[in-house]
């Protein structure tokens, strides 16, 4: 990256965070309902981030995540009442024991092999959702009169006030950044990436491969199902339509088209895959056309995606000599920050 | 005691034997060199040892704890690290993250402790990242700390592969013809470095074609023929023995 | 007894069909080791084009019917397979070096052009081949009545498998896609025009995909621009089965999925069928991802 380019980086981003925060201020309900789509497909964005951006694992089936944290807050907010913010872990836990559970015996499995039994694994969610299993998910009529979320006795209804529902989803992104961002530039991500880079070389450095693997899913998972847990209190209406493998796709573009593995560049990808075909309504129906065409061609011409991660720069302390190791040579290696 | 202690180790890929029966022992604080002509067996047996291949048959002591059926990253726990014949490097991350992803198994911090941003996690980022740098300055690379791996020299690239092996804590360091590529110059500088490494304690083991990197740097040799032991010894008594004269008799490139 | 061997005729020749598009996943896999996801939409474009060349030029009414339904197959496969060819042209051969992920998602994006377009062109409700073409009397076989199409589908089918088959095995042709499946430099280095390999198995593979295209749309009736999405997975999980990369395997498969899901649906739940592919899939890449036919390829670091 260029010095330029680092310079700008910080202010642009308060520029666009500023800008953000202040749009209920200046735009109508159906924009701010765009605008928390948005939100809503970045966090899913985010959270097929780590599985597909960080750790390389090609997964189309992210919409089965989504849809086990959303149908299991309808089921429990709807049968006993207890109050949707509240289910949020738990729409998570969910969600993730379902991913570990799943990803446990493919996760051996070579990229474009998993990248089928994903889908086939969402097809399969979709199916057994709209087949009614257990007797609880509604079958193809979905679940209906869910509860909006309420904060300090306040209901933050994203029908009816998407407003105050912009703010509510615009924490919980912010509170999402922040944590990934901790995770991408720990000992966690960095062995995601290097497991992605070469899984050999992994393994010959000490990483346990294929426990990275599953952690990666798990995780993942766990944010997708507390996303739809939000999700599900947003519409308070869901059903197996809004779980199928073209949202799966969608999701899987957002971080391919972005940028795999960072978090600007899936920002990014969100805000233009949901919101640009808002901007330009009279080419509705072309639209997935052009999706179909701009991915051919990014394939080709950008294949990295449109803000692809850059390199990482460490602060480094003088090695105090109890690291074992050679031992530190005083001068050289006090206080040296390195930079790209 | 010997640090690590091959036993009757055979493996066969198909209906070809590439180790058959091998046996020996590696002493602890030693440079010890294995080699033999192509398809002698000498990659396998490293394989091997670091459970990237399973055994057909035999054992594999380290430390006097058996890992004949331990996987990889179990292996480099225990204290064995390793470079690649064909250098395995994470090349679109810096050198520094390279030599990090050998300090990998030697910290604790889970995700959730990343996630919360733990007191204990930072500190455990900035010792990795400085011990990290020592490793650096200890092979020579230190100025290239933040550049992309693949945008190294060939021959840095190899001394990043044994920066990394050694972040990761090894008692016993395996060299996958660590000078492959190099010139005359830099195959000196190996030779030195290898010297520096088994004075910190390190136990050496080595591949290589280089017939006088070899005699120059290694303190004991078993030579492999046909996936079978055909000598061993120091590496006056190597040179002396007909066996092996008559294994590489007929290959172009060695002067003895 | 009866619903046992209604079922399996009814297997069989849901088989066959996916046996045909199964086909071109394999070879395209084969000689590229890609995942053709728009060749689901090539099986969708040859229903399509078949309706539209049958309407348009009222074949059947000039030549009669066998002749006409001839010629229109002819024309299909051949469209079709030129389609293909330049799917890859345009999506795959400029990715020939970048790595799987790129070529995988390129093929994706494709899948989404060629339906939309199909959607574009035609309408988005499903469209419904003219009645009458097809002989519809039920034949008595050994006591079971058996609707003659489903013998002539399945017949078709395996005709073209087994033209396919001879051509592979017993042609210079055949063996040089043979070969160029094996080892691509190998091939290039014994003189074989590699590029032209790929070109005619963009051709083949499309081509019987058209043609499974169009007897479903003169069989069933009915066809819609997402009809490639189902049986483009179903005859994609039919050649993993077979073996990916394998032509009898995806023969086998093919025929084995159709009867498997047919059973399935009568035996077990109708409402589950669709979903019995992806089990399918899904077991055998976990228990034996090579496939029946396929071979074990020892790994060397």
């Amino acid at each position: 990256m260029t010095a330029a380019a680092r310079k700008i980086k910080k202010p642009l981003y308060a520029v666009i965070a500023a800008c953000w925060l202040a749009a209920p201020f200046f735009l109508g309900n159906y924009q701010l309902d765009v605008l928390n789509n948005i939100a809503i497909y970045a966090l899913l964005g985010l959270s097929l981030n780590i599985i597909l951006g960080y750790a390389g694992m090609f997964h189309m089936g992210h919409g089965a995540f989504f849809a086990v944290g959303a149908y299991a807050t309808a089921i429990i907010n709807t049968t006993w009442g207890v109050p949707v913010l509240w289910l949020l872990p738990l729409s998570g836990a969910a969600a993730g024991l379902f991913a570990l559970v799943v990803a446990r015996p493919i996760i051996h499995l070579r990229g474009d092999y998993l990248l089928i039994v994903t889908i086939g694994m969402v097809e399969i969610v979709r199916i057994a959702l709209v087949n009614n299993v257990f007797g609880i998910t509604g079958g193809s009529n979905g679940i209906f009169g869910i509860d909006a979320p309420s904060v300090f006795g306040r209901t933050i209804s994203g029908i009816v006030a998407p407003g105050d529902f912009f703010y509510l989803v615009t924490a919980f992104l912010a509170f999402t950044i922040t944590v990934f961002y901790l995770l991408e530039h720990s000992r966690f991500g960095r062995a995601l990436q290097f497991l992605n880079q070469d899984p050999v070389a992994a393994e010959g450095s000490g990483i346990d491969t294929a426990r990275y693997r599953l952690a990666a899913f798990g995780i993942g998972a766990f944010w997708a199902g507390m996303v739809g847990n939000l999700y599900a209190s947003k519409v308070t209406f869901i059903s197996p339509e809004s779980f199928s493998f073209w949202e799966s796709v969608v999701m899987f573009m957002i971080v391919i088209l972005g940028g795999a593995g960072s978090i600007p560049g899936v920002l990014l990808g969100a805000f233009l895959i949901i919101g640009l075909p808002e901007m330009f309504q009279g080419l509705q129906q072309y639209r997935l056309l052009l999706f179909g065409i701009v991915l051919v061609a990014m394939m080709i011409f950008r294949p990295q995606g449109i803000l692809p991660p850059a390199p990482r720069s460490y602060d480094v302390a003088e090695d105090d000599g109890e690291n074992g190791g050679p031992g530190s040579t005083p001068d050289d290696a006090a206080g040296v920050e390195v930079r790209p | 005691m010997s640090l690590l202690r091959i036993e009757n180790a055979t493996r066969y890929f198909g209906g070809l034997m590439a180790v058959g029966d091998v046996s020996f022992s590696v002493p602890e604080g030693l440079v010890f060199g294995l080699i033999g002509p192509n398809g002698a067996g000498k990659t396998t047996v490293f394989n091997l040892i670091t459970g990237n291949y399973r055994l057909d048959s035999g054992k594999i002591f380290f430390r006097g704890e058996d890992i004949s059926r331990m996987p990889t990253h179990r292996v480099v726990q225990r204290g064995i690290a390793r470079t690649f014949q064909n250098i395995r490097l994470f090349s679109g991350m810096t050198v520094l993250e390279n030599v990090l992803a050998g300090r990998h198994c030697r910290m604790k911090a889970g995700p959730i402790a990343a996630m919360l941003r733990l007191p204990s996690q930072r500190i455990e980022e900035r010792r990795a990242a400085a011990r990290a740098m020592a490793e650096l300055l200890f092979v020579g690379l230190a100025g290239h700390a933040g550049n992309l791996a693949k945008n190294l020299s060939y021959g840095n690239q190899r001394l990043l592969e044994i920066a990394r092996a050694l972040a990761a804590d090894p008692a016993l360091i395996i060299l996958d013809e660590p000078a492959g590529g190099m010139n005359d110059y830099e195959t000196t500088a190996l030779v030195e470095l290898i010297s520096k490494i088994r004075n910190r304690g390190i136990t050496v083991m080595l591949i290589e074609h280089d017939m006088s990197l070899v005699m120059r740097a290694c303190e004991r040799i078993v030579v492999l023929e046909h996936g079978k032991k055909i000598a061993e010894g120091t590496p006056g008594e190597v040179q002396a023995d007909p066996a092996v004269i008559e294994a590489y008799l007929g290959s172009d490139d060695e002067e003895f | 007894m009866e619903q046992f061997f209604t079922q399996l005729t009814n297997g069989l020749a849901v088989g066959g069909i996916y046996a045909l598009i199964a086909l071109g996943y394999t070879m395209v896999y084969g000689v590229l080791k890609l995942i053709n996801f728009a060749h689901g939409d090539l099986f969708t474009i040859g229903a399509y084009l078949g309706l539209t060349l049958l309407a348009s030029l009222a074949l059947t009414d000039s030549v009669g019917a066998v002749a006409g339904l001839l010629l229109l197959a002819v024309m299909v496969m051949g469209l079709v397979g030129v389609i293909g060819i330049l799917l890859d042209r345009a999506a795959y051969k400029p990715l020939r070096t970048s790595p799987r992920l790129s070529a995988v998602v390129s093929a994706l994006g494709a899948s989404i052009v060629f339906s939309n377009t199909i959607m574009l062109v035609y309408g988005p409700r499903p469209r419904v081949y003219p009645q009458g073409l097809l002989p519809t009397h039920v034949l008595d076989v050994f006591g079971l009545s058996i609707p003659v199409m489903r013998l002539v589908i399945l017949a078709t089918s395996l005709v073209l498998m087994i033209g396919l088959y001879i051509f592979i095995q017993k042609t210079r042709t055949g063996t040089a896609i043979r070969a160029a499946a094996i080892d691509q430099d190998a091939a290039r280095l014994m003189g074989i025009n590699v590029d032209r390999v790929i070109m005619l198995v963009f051709f083949i593979g499309p081509a019987l995909g058209g043609a499974a295209g169009l007897m479903v749309g003169l069989h069933y009736g009915q066809i819609s621009f997402t009809m490639g999405w189902l049986y483009g997975l179903k005859a994609f999980t039919a050649a993993i089965l077979g073996g990916i990369g394998n032509i009898p395997g995806a023969m086998v498969g093919g025929l084995l999925l159709g009867v498997i899901e047919s059973m399935g649906a009568a035996y077990i739940s109708n409402a589950w069928k669709d979903a019995i592919a992806f089990f399918v899939l899904i077991l055998i890449l976990i228990v034996r991802p090579t496939g029946l036919l396929g071979e074990r390829v020892a790994e060397k670091i």
